[in-house]
């Protein structure tokens, strides 16, 4: 049976400390997050800055039609996201709920975009190894582009799905009324993980899909 | 700390400007603008994540410690790209 929410655990003074704690946990989380998407942006800083023409003709053969609207997508996500964290600590029971279903939803939608697009990169021949081929120049580094979109791309669609699992467990901790106004820092953790993946594709977008001028 | 509650409007105004840079960011490229695509392309990337660490993600409303935190990955992240780079660049 839920129990009512509680002040703060009996490992700290006080709501306070517990409340930095779990945000100062997270973020040291985030930072070994940055790190694990940094190791690959500096594979792609050193491959786009060593062949620059074959990175540029490969980014050409993805579509912004895809990865823009993604990212308005995710940006919808992020804002609902918000209000969310502001349902919580409000004690809105029912907006928190709705807003977390709104994310989840863009989450979704983003992920659904991203299959359709995997599926068209499989059909123009762009997956490296399995079906790839290249009429163009250089084809071994507008593979090595290649490589590094899927890993990027992939390793964050794995973010996003796993960021639509919590969300839907804090969702239905919300609806169980677990989550109130004293005690909301799961809520507002969980959207400092899914902020945190909304800034990755901010970077991806224009590293990915326009480089150089379309 | 995470007790202040932002004001709807803020998140709006913010909601607003993210999409209005994304659209620069789409519009930029279209422009030939030689090596200040790439230039332009960071510039509002890093923008765009500074507006939401700073309002979505509470840091401008947090304590001095969460900012360094917060900091610290990102600036090991410098030391990576930097330091590599000084390698490679000069070569």
């Amino acid at each position: 049976m839920p129990e009512p929410a509680i002040a703060h655990a009996h490992q700290f003074e006080s709501a306070e400390q517990q409340r930095d704690a779990d945000t100062l946990g997270m973020w040291t989380f985030l930072a070994t997050e940055v790190l694990f998407f940094g190791g690959l942006i500096m594979c792609y800083t050193f491959g786009r800055f060593s062949y620059p023409q074959a990175f540029e003709a490969a980014s050409h053969h993805l579509y912004v039609g895809y990865g823009g609207p993604n990212t308005a997508i995710l940006l919808c996500s992020s804002f609902t996201m918000a209000l969310a964290v502001r349902s919580a600590q409000l004690g809105r029971r029912k907006a928190l709920v709705g807003f977390l279903i709104a994310t989840i939803l863009f989450g979704l939608g983003f992920l659904v975009v991203k299959g359709f697009e995997y599926h068209t990169d499989y059909v123009e021949q762009l997956v490296p190894r399995w079906r790839f081929h290249w009429e163009g120049a250089d084809a071994g580094h507008a593979e090595l582009f290649f490589w590094l979109y899927f890993v990027l791309t992939g390793l964050h669609a794995i973010h996003v799905t796993i960021g639509v699992g919590l969300l839907t467990v804090v969702a239905i901790l919300g609806w169980r009324g677990r989550i109130t106004a004293e005690n909301h820092m799961t809520a507002e953790i969980t959207g400092l993980y899914w902020h945190f993946v909304d800034i990755v594709w901010v970077f991806l977008f224009p590293l990915l899909y326009l480089i150089g001028h379309r | 700390m995470s007790h202040t509650i932002v004001p709807l409007k803020t998140y709006a105004t913010i909601f607003v400007l993210l999409m209005v840079l994304l659209g620069l960011t789409v519009g930029v490229a279209y422009l030939d603008l030689g090596a200040l695509n790439l230039a332009a392309a960071m510039a509002i990337a890093v923008a765009k994540a500074i507006l939401i660490i700073l309002f979505f993600m509470h840091i401008r409303y947090g304590r001095k410690l969460t900012w360094v935190f917060a900091g610290a990955g990102f600036f090991w992240l410098a030391i990576l790209l930097v330091l590599a780079m000084t390698d490679y660049a000069t070569r």
